[in-house]
Order: C-alpha cells, then structure tokens, then sequence
C-alpha cells in the first residue's frame, strides 16, 4: 500500500521533492460494534482553513456506493486531480480494527492539517466526519473516539 | 451417472445447502414483515416529502425509501422513521437484530470472503441439485407427462418426490440467483453500476425553498431510492437524487435537473435479480421463496436416508477388476436388491478361478469391455413382466454396445407363482441374441431364489468356460421374529375354497431402541404391507398380505388352501397359542394415497382382507367402494359381520358383495360392469383403484374396467400411469 500511495502522490500537492522530506504516517482505528454489514470510510486530508486537500484512502471497493460517503463525495467532486486508482481496499466490518499506512511530506505535518474520516453503513446512514485527526505531532498516538461508526482511531508518526 | 450428480453434491453440500436455506428462509419473512409496519402509500412528489421530512427534521442529511416503502431520514448516522403523509418522526429506526445478524450470517457465515465463497458454492450445489433431481424425476416418472403422477416408494422417497416437486421452481430461483449475486460480489459478472458519479456543480445562487423545486416536484415517492441532501452551508451543493431508473442532481436554486444517469441495462438486471433473491417489497415472493426453503431441510435427511438405504442393501463388491480390465463382466438387474446378493456369490467363484471380474447394474453397460470375453447377465423381473429400476434402459443401450468376441450368459430371477415368471430375463435372453451375441450355455430360469439351481446352472456354466464353477450361495436371511397365533377362523370348507382368517400377537420389542422405534411409529406396519412367514420346511419366506395395522396390536392375515402348498397347510395346521417364524416387509406401492377422492377397493377370497384393512382406516370418512368376491354367502363371506358394522359407522360407503355359486352367481369383475354408471362417476371425481386377489381375478378386473373406461377416454393404464390404479396380485 506503502508503494501505491507514493507512486500515486507523485505529482500531487502531498509529494516531497525527495524521499527524506516524506514521513511515514499510520493511522489505526477500531470499528465500533454497530451489527451490520461492512463499513465503507473516506480517509481525506483538509486544509489548514479547514477546506479539502486530497484524498489518501477509500476503503470499500464498489465505487457506486461513495456516494453514501457524502460529506467527502461532495468534497471530492472538485478536485479535478483525484483519481481512485491504487488507493482502495476491503471495506470493514464491525468491531474490526484497522490500519492505514501513508506516506506523507513532511511540510503537512505540524502545519495545522488534520486528517477527516467519513464512514457509511448500507442501509444504516453515513457519518461525515466521523473522526477528525490533526496532523501533530505531539498528538501522536492519542485517540480519539468516532461519532458514527467509527470507535476510535489514532494518527501514528 | 444422474444419480451420481445428484447424491454426491447433495450429500457433500446436504449440510451447507440447508443451512443457507433455513438462514434464506428466516430473511424470507423480512419483507413480510416490512409489509406488515408499512406506512400507507401516497402519491405525494419528492419535494413535498422533503419539506415536510425538513420542517420536522431540520438536521436530515439524507432521506432514503425501502423496497417495502418506509421512508427513513438520517441525521448524521442516525435513521429516523418518517411518516410520509405527514413528514412527522416515527423514532429512531432499530434495524432488526434478528434480521442483520441473518442477512450477514447468509451472506458470508460472518467469515468474509471465505464466507461468501462458501455460499456461493452451495447455490451452485443447489443448481446442481434441482436440475439432476427434475431430470432424475422425469426418469423415474416415466416422462414430462408423469411428472405430476402420485409418488411410489417408502416415505422418505414419496416425501423427497413430494416436497421437491412443490419446492423446486422457488430453489431453482433462489439458487439461480444466488449464483449471480456471488458473481456479483466477486465482480466476476458486472452489476451494471456505473464507476463513482461525481455530484457537477450547482448554481451557487441564493437555494429556492425545496417545495419548489420542480425536478423534485416531478419524481413520485413511489418511485425514490434515495435523496442526499446539500450540505447547509454549500450553496454550490447539489440534490443527489437515486430512482428506480438512475440517478439525477438538482440545483438546489433553480430546480433544475442538472445531470440524468439512467441506469444501465446491467443494474436493472442486477436489480430484478437482487428482488427476485429477497423478494424485497413483494412480501408474498419472500413467503413462497422461504417455504420453498424449508423444505430443504427435509429433503436433505430424506435425501440421505434413501442413500444410505440404496448403499446398505447393496453388497459390496470389493475389489472390483473395472471394466477396462475385466474379462468377465456381471451385469444385474435388481428391483429390491436380492439378485445382488447372488453376483456377488459368483463375482467370489470366478475371482477364485482367476478372473478379473467387473459388477455393475444392466443400466450400466457400456458401449465396449476392451479384455472381457464374456458377460453374465442376472436379470430379475418386475411386477408384470417388466425391467427392474437399474435395468430400464438396458435393451436400449444394448442397440449401442459393440460385442465382438463377447459370449453371454443370461440368468433369470423371478417367482413362478407370477404369470410372468422371468419375463424380463427372457426379453434379455432374445435382445442379446438377435445383437449377435454367442451364448455360453442356456437361458436359466431361477424360481424364488432357489440356490440348487443357481449351483447346477454354476456347474454348466463352469464345463462351457472349461473349468470348475462351485457357487454356494447363502441366502441372507431376514430377521424373523416369533409370532404367537392368538384367534383363527375357518371359512369356505364347504364350498372346496378354505380359507383361513389368522390373528397373531405382535412380539415384545427385544431392546428398548425398537421399543422406541415402534412407539414412533418408524417400525410399525399399516394394512397392505406383507408378512413374511418361514414354514419350517423351506428356507424361503412366503408373502401374506397384512389386513391390520401395528396400532391395532395384533397380525391379521387371510390364507387359501392351495392344494400341495407348503406354507398353507403348514398355517392351516396352526392351533391357537402356537407360535410362527416370520418378518414384516413394507409394501409402500400398495396403501390408500393421503387424497379425498373416492377409493374403489375391488378383492376376492383371501384378497379381501387388506382391503379390509384399509376400510377400518378410514378414520376420515372417505367414501369408499368395496367390492368384494366368494363362493357362498353361507360359506365363505368373509368379515362380513365387521363389514355390516363398517357401513353403519360410515367407514365403508357401500359393499358390493357377490357369490359365483349361488343361483345367478357372478364373478366381481362381472358385477363391476353391472356398476359402469356409478363407476364412471367416481372415476370422473378422481376415484382411486386398489385391487387384490389372485392373477387371474386381476386379468378379469383390468379387462372388465377398460370397458367401463372406455367411454370417458381411459384405460386402467392411464389410470395406473397416473397413480390411481394399484394392484397386488398374485
């Protein structure tokens, strides 16, 4: 996965010119118990001022179900850049735990970036912003509990 | 080969294929139960509704329609029910406990993808099943025709007969359909769904209040999916608008449809299919789909028990050369597995001798036996001169078999008493030799399994192959139990016709599992089956048919004098308190069906008394016919002071009775042409045919029924084709 994202952020805004500008950055999460089918979750990157950067992950792979993730839907829908490809995997199901591994630069850290889950359920409504995590590194490792499906998750750099 | 396909994966899949259709069939009740809490159906639009959903729930993110039409609002991941008539909340939305943890316990076994492989591979199993079990029907039915012919055989193959024909159409569909949906879920077939559909962008002008919006005015509810709202504080955000014909975006300012994806022809189908799988929103497809379910349960343990018996009545025949390699090859043709017995016996003899040796059934034959210079065929023969089940095709594959070098044998099993002792056997005899085929020695008739003449026929065979043959065969003898004669009465000495009515004390169960056995009524016998009783001077039982029932408690049997016979005079010579060897044997093909049409019972002499039987039964009041024959009402009327008391309870509609030697006498057969009127009307109500008696009484009952048919366009064959004409003959 590691591979994937650098080879699919080369040429975004996230790419460090070299490979010692970019950090490796692990986000964890735990699924709450929700009893249900999988979950699907838009791992997105905003801005300092709060508006939408990039897309980092998608788990989920039947693209026609995003749009339940609508919160980040309509985010991504501007950004003429993004392209799913290589950045998609297995959806998770309940009470799961799961970790995501990225690759970023390392001028985004510390920046007042924050990192923004969504999470949908079908049949059982989305939440936008489900957790919202900051870029910092003083925040390393501290969870934050999810207001949807999500239990809880942690940024790890 | 059929079978095989059939019995292998079913019994491999038996418990998987049952477990996804009792999880199927508890998901069935799901739309019923929607349908039950449904809220009325409106015509409102879709822009009403959501005003009317936002005035109560400003916060909704999204509303979403089911199948079943309840309208559900989410704010944030919390669903709300809606009253669509009045916008107003129901509560928060519990999603049924009961129903997720089934929908995901069918779908995956809540193993994942090693899950869904799992259920996607018993709805191939099921395919399997239902296609080879209707081609296995057409078979054993005899045709498309017959396909709706009444069920033969023990209860667990009438009941496997039954419950799949009334089941199969819903499996098939089910698990048709559950195939694609793995298909689906694997991408292997495409749903249709198009790649992720970006919301374009809207007006960005002050938002219209949302009644107002005519694209959303347009769309009936009945027809909405889903409606994702815009984000509050995005004027730019659109409407996402999914229908049952695909999805849209409106501009939340002018109203206007900004972008139409009607779905693709893949995503329709994906949807019917998906609705033909639930049946979601059809709550009486979801009820028939999940009855069809049960009954797989009930087909898999009968499934299994008709295996297992087929498997533990057939002998083993281990170390079987095959038949690319054998020179010797045994074909047998068995109804009831006997003759198996006897292949094996010389399957043993010729191994000694040093023959490689191949058994399989007549129905096996193939089309060449590369070593094998010779085939042994040990043909039994059925009911009225017919093939055994496994040897049904035989005469038909034969046409195709290539014999160069191949000398035959052929051996019969039959019974002499049968008019058509070794009919079948001799059919074979002829077939084979009008192919080409040399013979080895003779054609050999064996009576009731006499093993002397099995030795003798051994030894001939043995000289013409130029060695010694010894087949002792051992007849495997059944479980006999004591039967303790408890009442008899003698009727007919007068008229040279005696006749004999014995009743036996039914044996304590020996251990308490046939005591359980018989309080379940899994050991019991019902009036038709036979008993089997050994004379002490012969090894071989002789068959008496059953006039009472196990429930009654005690073993009542008719018996004719025949002169020189062995086992009548030996029951003749029975005093009250002396005791019988003898067996139980089902006879399945021959008990009234379950139906409420008429029941004709047509019997003479001792060929009454299971008709009897049958009248005492009749708990239901079914109208019932009996006709029924003797010599002399003042000799050998037999049961008739029961039979007096039968029509007073209703039991029995009316007796014919008739005496052939009395002024004016006559035969049964005659009187059923005296009754042609009342006959036809009964036969037009569906009326039933059982007839018992002697060979000849039987011939005189056919012949004098077609007459009577003939005017409506039948034939006891017809009838008997379809399941209303039953006989035991002897």
């Amino acid at each position: 996965m590691k591979k994937f994202l650098a080879i699919l952020l080369l040429g975004t805004a996230l790419v460090a010119p070299v490979a010692a500008y970019a950090r490796d950055v692990t986000i964890q999460g735990q699924m709450s118990s929700y009893r249900g089918p999988e979950a699907y979750l838009a791992v997105y990157l905003a801005k300092p001022d709060g508006s939408y950067d990039s897309t980092l992950y998608v788990a989920g792979r039947k693209s026609r179900y995003y749009r339940d993730l609508s919160g980040w839907a309509r985010l991504a829908a501007r950004d003429a850049t993004l392209s799913l490809d290589g950045i998609t995997g297995a959806s998770i199901g309940s009470g799961k735990s799961f970790s995501i591994n990225l690759s970023l630069a390392d001028a985004l850290i510390d920046a007042g970036y924050t990192i923004h889950i969504d999470s949908a359920v079908e049949h059982q409504g989305s939440a936008a912003d489900d957790v919202v995590l900051a870029l910092d590194s003083g925040q390393s490792g501290s969870a934050q509990s999810g207001q949807g499906f999500i239990g809880s998750a942690s940024v790890n750099m | 080969m059929l079978r095989c396909l059939h019995s292998i994966p079913g019994l491999l899949a038996a418990l998987v294929v049952s477990f996804m259709a009792i999880t199927g069939a508890v998901l069935s009740l799901q739309p019923l139960v929607e349908r039950v809490f449904a809220p009325a159906g409106n015509e409102m639009s879709v822009a009403t509704l959501v005003d009317r959903v936002l005035a109560h729930q400003p916060q909704t993110e999204s509303v979403v329609r089911s199948a079943s039409g309840a309208v559900t609002a989410y704010v944030a991941n919390l669903g709300i029910g809606i009253d669509p008539v009045t916008g107003a909340s129901l509560g928060p939305v519990e999603h049924s406990a009961l129903f997720t943890f089934f929908t995901e316990l069918h779908r995956s076994l809540f193993l994942g993808d090693g899950g869904r492989v799992v259920a996607g591979v018993a709805a191939v199993a099921m395919v399997i099943l239902a296609t080879s079990g209707i081609a296995l029907l057409i078979n054993r039915m005899g045709g498309w025709k017959q396909l709706f012919a009444t069920a033969r055989g023990t209860l667990s193959q009438r009941l496997h007969v039954e419950l799949a024909r009334l089941a199969v159409i819903c499996l098939l569909l089910s698990a048709m359909t559950g195939v694609y949906l793995t298909l689906v879920t694997f991408g292997i077939v495409s749903d249709g769904g198009q790649g992720f559909g970006f919301p374009p962008y809207g007006s960005g002008e002050m938002p219209a209040p949302i009644a107002s919006l005519s694209a959303l005015q347009e769309v009936p509810i009945s027809d909405l999916r889903s409606i994702i709202l815009p984000m509050a504080d995005d004027t730019q955000d659109v409407f996402t608008v999914t229908t049952s014909a695909g999805t849209g975006y409106v501009d939340q300012a002018s109203g206007a449809l900004l972008d139409f994806t009607p779905n693709a022809p893949m995503q329709t189908l994906y949807e019917a299919i998906y609705t033909l799988h639930t049946g979601q929103g059809y709550w009486w497809l979801g009820v028939l789909l999940g009855l069809a379910s049960l009954a797989v349960p009930v087909l898999m343990i009968t499934g299994t028990l008709i295996w297992l018996r087929r498997r533990t009545s057939m002998p083993r025949m281990p170390c079987d050369a095959g038949w690319r390699k054998a020179d010797t090859v045994i074909l047998v043709g068995s109804e009831s597995n006997t003759t198996w017995s006897f292949a094996a016996t010389l399957r043993t003899a010729l191994a000694k001798n040093g023959h490689a040796v191949h058994v399989a059934p007549m129905n096996g034959l193939r089309a060449s036996y590369p070593s094998a210079s010779r085939v042994l065929v040990l043909a039994a023969t059925y009911g009225n001169g017919t093939a055994p089940a496994n040897a049904n095709r035989f005469i038909e594959r034969l046409a195709r078999f290539q014999g160069t070098g191949i000398d035959y044998a052929v051996l019969g099993f039959g019974d002499r008493k049968f008019r058509h002792f070794c009919a079948y056997a001799e059919t074979v005899e002829h077939a084979m030799a009008a192919h080409g085929l040399k013979p080895i020695t003779g054609f050999e008739p064996i009576d009731r399994q006499s093993a002397q003449a099995f030795g003798q026929w051994g030894r001939r065979l043995g000289a013409a192959m130029g060695e010694t043959l010894e087949l002792l065969h051992q007849p495997t003898q059944p479980k006999t139990q004591s039967y303790k004669l408890i009442e008899r009465h003698d009727y007919g000495i007068e008229v040279q016709a005696p006749t004999v009515l014995l009743r036996f004390a039914i044996p304590a169960a020996p251990s308490w599992t046939q005591a359980l056995k018989s309080r379940l009524g899994l050991d019991g016998f019902f009036a038709g089956d036979l008993a089997g009783i050994m004379p002490p001077t012969d090894p071989i039982p002789r068959y008496y048919s059953i006039a009472s029932r196990s429930a009654d408690g005690i073993l009542e049997i008719c018996v004719r004098k025949l002169r020189g016979g062995v086992c009548s005079d030996y029951l003749f010579g029975l005093r009250p308190g002396d005791s019988v060897e003898a067996f139980v044997r089902p006879n399945p093909d021959f008990r009234p069906d379950t139906g409420c049409q008429p029941l004709i019972l047509i019997g003479a002499g001792a060929g009454v008394a299971p008709l009897v039987g049958f009248v005492r039964a009749n708990s239901r009041h079914r109208p019932v016919y009996l006709f029924s024959g003797g010599r002399d009402p003042s000799s050998d009327f037999l049961y008739r002071e029961e039979l007096k008391a039968q029509l007073d309870a209703g039991r029995l509609t009316r007796l014919f009775a008739v005496f052939s030697r009395v002024m004016g006498g006559r035969y049964v057969q005659h009187r059923l042409l005296d009754e042609a009127e009342q006959l036809r009307s009964l036969v037009r109500q569906g009326a039933r045919f059982m007839v018992c008696g002697s060979a000849a009484m039987g011939d005189g009952v056919r012949a004098s029924l077609d007459n009577v048919l003939a005017p409506l366009d039948l034939s006891v064959e017809r009838l008997q084709s379809a399941g209303r004409y039953a006989e035991d003959v002897y």
